[in-house]
């Protein structure tokens, strides 16, 4: 085990030894919105729309899965049920044998996340942002005065630079905090949606090979959200295909290939989603109320 | 036994990182609060002036009496206001700079998360109302020889708690409706006041509406700290008591509610940065 993994204090969450990192059983979940195009009138009309329709899957503890889909099709769904800040309206979800409605609070000693954005009081520094988040967690100040700087020099983050305002950083180096945030309460599941998103190709490669870097050093399990295909093929054991909230395929990229009669990843997506590259794009520009549900 | 030790450590040093981050943000934001606190001086100014103002009209009153009376009223208001807002903005202020899901999603309970802003928001508005009374008191050059502080102190101290409680109640607005909740929350600190006497007498006020400043903790709290201050009073158990009361159901409904609102926000994804 790992210094960063030694600190944490996981007093009273077990992780059941022989449970799958993540299980996930026919997961549910819908949401409700007005009907922009009803006039308006008492009872509001509202409709459903289907976020994520009996998604089943098992992560194994150290493997890192990626989940591929277009915009709006459940992935952010999936990681925010995941970290416990969505209710499933069907199925169940499991983080080392622990249920991420019933147990939740353990659930959040467990799991740790880097979406999109990278979410910080942007008048706030770097180490202050990291300070105060880490508290969460139950580490004390003498346990962080160390760990932040010795961790932000792990993602590379400019020394001279740590108490800068956030407002003043780039987006890849707002990300790499974003990272150090993640990996300074060392999860054993770390989720991570779209982390490059965004980001100049140096600062792409910058996150993800320090996402190989975690994997390779620590024992974590990585639920990888996202939709570039390369960053999927290159960091992933296995590669799911989530379309329209239903988890089409989850197998090795090769497995993948094969079973699609595909050369590449790109080939084997849009012959698994049935639509050619122009029906998702057309399919995006009548469908944006997808990404606000999903 | 051991276990429910280190649990309890694990929230009392989340509850000091909600306090930590508060005055990063503080310090950060500094010079704002400093344009805010000249915003409630000059406020306070004009509410305490109407005590010399009557008096300029032909009114008999005793002035120094009044303004003191007026300016308690006015530092109460401003003190009540720090507090619903810290608390309040426990979700909104996270919803706009994005940290929401991070802060939802940690091993933290509601209590000592809320808890934390509660004890920031009595701290800073303590040095905020008692730097607002003494800045006040000087340019008037109020003089309140008999005057108790240190009742007067604990009053407010005391019917921090049950401000706090109620404050949970409204910091579970923006929780559920995003673009008005906190404005909400406004109508709900407003209506506290009202109802409580702050630059009157709850007398003057219609029979239902004096009704409901017996269930305002800042009915009490007022009536104790003026007088404290007014008459050099220590503390009444009149005062104490359902200061107490509304403290001791204010806080727990206050987390009840809290939760109510955390599990509908997570029912229909209400639970994100931008709402």
């Amino acid at each position: 085990m790992t210094e960063t993994q030694e600190a944490v204090p996981m007093e009273g969450i077990r992780r059941a030894p022989t449970a799958p990192a993540v299980v996930v059983h026919e997961l549910r979940k819908e949401f409700r919105r007005r009907d922009r195009k009803q006039k308006r009138r008492l009872g509001k009309p509202k409709r459903m729309r289907v976020a994520l329709d009996g998604v089943t899957f098992t992560i194994e503890r150290g493997e890192t899965v990626a989940i591929l889909g277009q915009n709006g099709s459940g992935k952010s769904t999936l990681v925010r049920l995941l970290s416990t800040l969505l209710l499933p309206d069907g199925g169940s979800a499991e983080i080392f044998g622990h249920d991420v409605v019933s147990e939740h609070r353990a659930v959040r000693r467990l799991v740790n996340r880097v979406s999109v954005e990278a979410s910080f009081f942007k008048k706030m520094s770097a180490a202050e942002n990291l300070s105060y988040a880490a508290r969460y967690y139950g580490m004390t100040s003498r346990e962080t005065r160390d760990r932040i700087p010795a961790i932000l020099t792990r993602v590379g983050f400019p020394k001279d630079r740590s108490d800068e305002s956030m407002e003043n950083l780039s987006r890849g180096m707002q990300q790499k905090v974003a990272l150090a945030r993640a990996l300074l309460t060392s999860p054993v599941v770390l989720l991570l949606d779209e982390p490059t998103t965004g980001l100049d190709p140096r600062s792409k490669l910058e996150v993800q090979d320090f996402i190989r870097e975690v994997r390779a050093q620590h024992d974590a399990t990585i639920l990888l959200c996202t939709h570039d295909l390369n960053e999927a093929e290159s960091l992933a054991d296995r590669i799911g295909i989530l379309d329209r909230g239903e988890l089409l395929v989850l197998e090795p990229a090769d497995e993948l290939k094969r079973r699609y009669g595909a050369t590449t990843l790109e080939e084997a997506f849009f012959a698994a989603t049935g639509r050619t590259f122009e029906d998702e794009a057309a399919e995006d520009e009548n469908d944006e109320e997808r990404e606000v549900f999903a | 036994m051991r276990a429910m030790t280190l649990a309890l450590r694990h929230e009392l040093i989340g509850l000091g990182g909600v306090v930590e981050r508060n005055v990063y943000l503080t310090r950060r934001y500094i010079w704002w609060d400093v344009a805010f606190f000249l915003w409630t001086v000059a406020n306070t100014l004009t509410i305490v002036f109407i005590a010399e103002g009557i008096e300029a009209t032909g009114g008999s009153i005793d002035v120094d009496r009044t303004t003191t009376q007026l300016l308690i009223g006015a530092v109460v208001w401003a003190y009540l206001g720090i507090i619903f807002e810290f608390i309040t903005e426990t979700v909104a202020w996270e919803r706009w700079e994005g940290t929401i899901e991070y802060t939802f999603m940690a091993p933290l309970s509601r209590a000592m998360h809320l808890g934390g802003s509660g004890v920031f928001a009595v701290l800073y508005g303590l040095v905020r109302a008692i730097l607002l009374f003494v800045v006040v008191a000087l340019f008037f050059g109020l003089s309140m020889p008999d005057a108790n502080f240190f009742a007067a102190l604990v009053i407010l101290l005391i019917a921090s708690v049950s401000f706090f409680g109620i404050g949970m109640m409204t910091a579970v607005l923006p929780l559920i409706s995003p673009e008005k909740g906190a404005q909400l929350g406004f109508i709900a600190q407003g209506m506290l006041l009202v109802v409580s006497g702050v630059y009157y007498p709850v007398s003057v006020l219609p029979g239902w509406m004096e009704w409901l400043s017996k269930i305002s903790p800042a009915t009490y709290a007022l009536r104790g700290i003026r007088d404290s201050i007014l008459n050099g009073a220590g503390l009444s158990w009149d005062n104490v008591w359902p200061l107490i009361v509304i403290g001791v159901v204010s806080i727990p409904l206050g987390l009840w509610v809290f939760s109510r609102g955390e599990i509908h926000a997570k029912k229909h994804g209400k639970l994100k940065r931008s709402g």
